[in-house]
């Protein structure tokens, strides 16, 4: 659905979605990787578990909330790329409580 | 511009609210509505419902806004119904929560002036100690000694309920005007100009709702609305699964799932702005109240003023100078805003507020010289 428009053929890091390792733009968000890489929904909502996805890109609308290597609801808009990165989808509210 | 029956200056909840309610009633209306550089209480407001502890001293507020709160059921379902905007309101009861012996029983005393003044039938609340209150609100915090419930406190969207009576009020054939900063308001025989940096408009009434800047402008209309700014902030939580069914006065989870965390009351003039001081302030707080709430990262945080008069009672004016000419202000415009659409419009169209809105004159302020 989504392709990046200028590939500049950059360095590339492994990451791995939903366990599934792929290789993405050094430097890149979460969200634009993963959008890239067809994750779809991000996530399901709190109270109605509605899905959801990135809409704003610039951390104001907190609807691209995902797990980032274990903590849930990082702004996948907010947070770059690393090495070894554990991106997962979330489903509703991905509180830490037990 | 030739303008309508009645011009309402001031586009928040107590205008809007206003402004619908005479729509409703036939009367042609115009919204005359400042800007983004107004101070706009009711975008930053709480969004309560709130009956339990208002009008320690003024019965008449106490009758007020209960009767508002029992008008708000059907005037919610209404306006949904004319508006396809709902405003998420819900009606659970709400508490008031004590960390100390004394802050209950100063709970317990006011809530007892209060209900020996009120003839409204059936119980306005309930005393509870810290375990009938966890089997109602579970995760409370073991700082929590007592509290209060009273079963007409609820809570709603107060930006749908905005938006609602706006699109109520134009679907209804008045009319808004937008970015018009009002100047003056002229008198005239018959009626009223009211000169914004807009151009001039024209009214056979005219009723002044504008929050803060009604201080300034009332005199104009040969009234007084003392009015002066207090903050308030409030912290927002991320959206979470629904948790807390019920509304409290420091601490609610909306429709939305988010947690609203707030109730500083500040004296800082006209500074909007927030503080790290009052964010520690209400977050620790609401930590005594919900421990849980520790796992909720805050997403966003915001000051806005409300609109205080010197016994925080609100006033309702008829002008004996200039007949036509009415005020109307307050700092709950969200839990009143059923009365003012409902009860206030209908007197404001009949030309003349009833005898029992004496109380609510500003002429309680003017200080009596001893003979």
């Amino acid at each position: 659905m989504f392709k990046k428009l200028h590939d500049d053929g950059a360095a590339r890091v492994t990451v791995t979605i939903d366990g599934q390792a792929v290789q993405v733009p050094a430097g890149e968000t979460v969200a634009a990787a993963a959008l890239i890489h067809g994750l779809q929904p991000f996530r399901t909502s709190a109270v109605s578990g509605a899905p959801r996805a990135p809409f704003c890109m610039m951390g104001v609308c907190f609807d691209c909330l995902v797990e980032i290597d274990g903590t849930p609801n990082r702004q996948a808009c907010q947070v770059r790329v690393a090495e070894g990165m554990a991106i997962r989808r979330q489903d509703g509210a991905g509180e830490t409580a037990p | 511009m030739r303008g309508a029956d009645t011009l309402v200056i001031g586009g928040g909840l107590v205008g809007a609210a206003i402004a619908y309610g005479l729509a409703r009633r036939g009367v042609s209306t115009i919204v005359i509505d400042e800007g983004d550089v107004a101070f706009r209480a009711s975008r930053g407001n709480f969004g309560l419902v709130w009956v339990q502890g208002k009008g320690d001293g003024m019965p008449d507020y106490a009758a007020w806004t209960r009767l508002s709160a029992d008008l708000w059921p059907r005037f919610a379902e209404e306006l949904g119904a004319e508006t396809g905007i709902g405003t998420v309101y819900d009606k659970p009861g709400g508490f008031f929560l004590c960390r100390s012996e004394a802050e209950l029983a100063e709970q317990e005393a006011r809530l007892q002036r209060i209900r020996a003044k009120n003839t409204a039938p059936g119980p306005d609340y309930e005393v509870l100690d810290h375990k009938a209150l966890a089997e109602r609100l579970p995760g409370l915090g073991p700082a929590v000694i007592g509290g209060t419930y009273c079963p007409h406190d609820g809570h709603c969207n107060p930006l749908f309920l905005l938006r609602a009576l706006h699109v109520g009020h134009t679907a209804l054939g008045g009319r808004y005007l937008p970015n018009r900063k009002v100047g003056d308001i002229r008198p005239e025989a018959g009626g009223f100009t009211v000169v914004t940096d807009g151009g001039k408009v024209q009214g056979d009434r005219v009723v002044l709702a504008a929050g803060l800047g009604s201080a300034r402008l009332a005199p104009k209309l040969g009234l007084s609305v003392p009015v002066v700014p207090q903050r308030g902030q409030v912290l927002v939580t991320q959206r979470a699964a629904p948790r807390l069914a019920h509304p409290t006065v420091y601490v609610r989870q909306t429709g939305e799932g988010s947690f609203l965390l707030g109730d500083s009351h500040e004296d800082v003039g006209f500074d909007e702005g927030t503080t790290p001081e009052a964010m520690t302030f209400i977050a620790r707080r609401s930590l005594d109240f919900f421990p849980f709430l520790a796992e909720l990262p805050v997403v966003r945080v915001w000051g806005a003023l409300r609109v205080m008069t010197p016994d925080g009672f609100p006033v309702y004016d008829h002008s004996r100078e200039h007949p036509g000419a009415f005020s109307a202000a307050c700092h709950s415009g969200v839990t009143l805003a059923a009365a003012h659409a409902e009860r206030l419009a209908g007197f404001v169209a009949e030309g003349a507020l009833p005898a029992e809105f004496q109380g609510f004159s500003a002429d309680r302020f003017d200080v009596q010289e001893a003979a």
